[in-house]
């Protein structure tokens, strides 16, 4: 029959330098896709004017405030995670313009497929859940984890255990590869559309096919938006809820 | 059962077939096929369940759909890490 002929898979690896090749400075489409993704949300908030009716960007910017606050820090924390707002918000923000330039024409690569930005916010979040948990509990925090309280003395070294690899090792790992697989899984998918549309187009006559692969390459477009948006939100919350965890440890 | 007999005869007989440039080729892609399609089973059952009681709490208790919404991208996002594990092993053993 036919043949795909996928890209290799380096592709999503090695990228051509635009410039400052072989040195710390090098910079590619990915170094400028996660430019992009902070600058952006950082220029649409400073245009933002501050009037007491909001209009037009103002409405947006304020909703996507509100939608972290409720939807993220309310239900995870709780009125006292209003000081985690900044971070939070940041971490939604970098993220979901990292995504979302996977369905950019163009760009067509999200920043998140490539391990170092998933893996860099989850030991931002790493530190961060740590450093609250060492600074509410003090020693206790830790001391908890190793030897719970709340279980009978014969289980505490084997419960202690796992909460320990849970906590300090499984949290971020799962938090980065979450967000890496899922991001890495949508572009192959959208690349694997891409392609068996472009190999139809050139047999003869399995072309009459082709709307049916190019209807799923625009469903799954649709999907990897949705995708996009709910990566960030779980990133955001997840972050919430490990924050939460440590500030409310003896509940 | 016949499926896995089978899937696990052509790793062994990939493995046998050292002198062969191509059979370690094929058991890379069986495994990493097997791996994927394993992992993502578990996952499968625990969100098909997760949603089906999250969507019978919001029809129960409609005030509370909120918060049940909350709760249930938390565990659908817990489920989900494991049959992205598998697929992190599949390009392992795919590409690696």
């Amino acid at each position: 029959m036919f043949a795909l002929e996928f890209p290799p898979i380096e592709n999503l690896v090695i990228w051509p330098a635009y410039f400052g090749e072989d040195t710390i400075f090098e910079f590619n489409k990915i170094a400028l896709i996660s430019l992009l993704a902070l600058l952006i949300p950082s220029v649409l908030f400073v245009l933002a004017k501050k009037d007491m009716v909001p209009r037009g960007l103002q409405n947006v910017v304020e909703s996507t405030i509100e939608f972290v606050e409720n939807q993220v820090i309310m239900a995870a924390i709780g009125p006292d995670g209003m000081r985690f707002l900044p971070l939070l918000m940041s971490i939604f923000l970098f993220v979901f313009f990292g995504n979302i330039f996977e369905v950019i024409p163009t760009f067509h690569m999200p920043a998140n497929a490539r391990m170092a930005n998933p893996a860099f916010l989850a030991v931002v979040v790493w530190v961060t859940f740590i450093w609250v948990g060492a600074k509410t509990n003090g020693v206790r925090y830790f001391v908890d984890i190793i030897w719970p309280p709340s279980v009978p003395v014969a289980l505490r070294p084997l419960v202690g255990l796992i909460e320990f690899i849970s906590v300090f090792i499984l949290r971020p790992f799962g938090l980065a590869v979450r967000l890496f697989a899922n991001l890495l899984a949508g572009h192959i998918l959208l690349v694997t559309f891409g392609v068996l549309c472009i190999t139809l187009w050139q047999t003869s006559w399995l072309a009459a096919i082709l709307p049916f692969s190019f209807g799923m390459l625009v469903a799954l477009t649709g999907f990897e938006v949705m995708v996009s948006f709910l990566q960030a939100f779980v990133f955001a919350l997840l972050a919430a809820v490990y924050i939460d965890s440590s500030l409310h440890a003896h509940h | 059962m016949s499926v896995i007999a089978t899937a696990a005869d052509v790793i062994e007989l990939a493995v046998d077939a050292t002198t062969d440039g191509d059979a370690q080729n094929v058991a890379a892609a069986t495994g990493a096929g097997m791996a994927y399609g394993l992992a993502a089973i578990g996952p499968g059952i625990g969100i098909g369940y997760l949603v089906g009681q999250a969507v019978q709490a919001m029809a129960r208790q409609p005030e509370a759909a909120g918060q049940v919404q909350t709760t249930m991208f938390l565990g659908i996002a817990f489920t989900e890490a494991l049959a992205l594990i598998g697929f992190v092993v599949f390009i392992l053993l795919k590409f690696a």
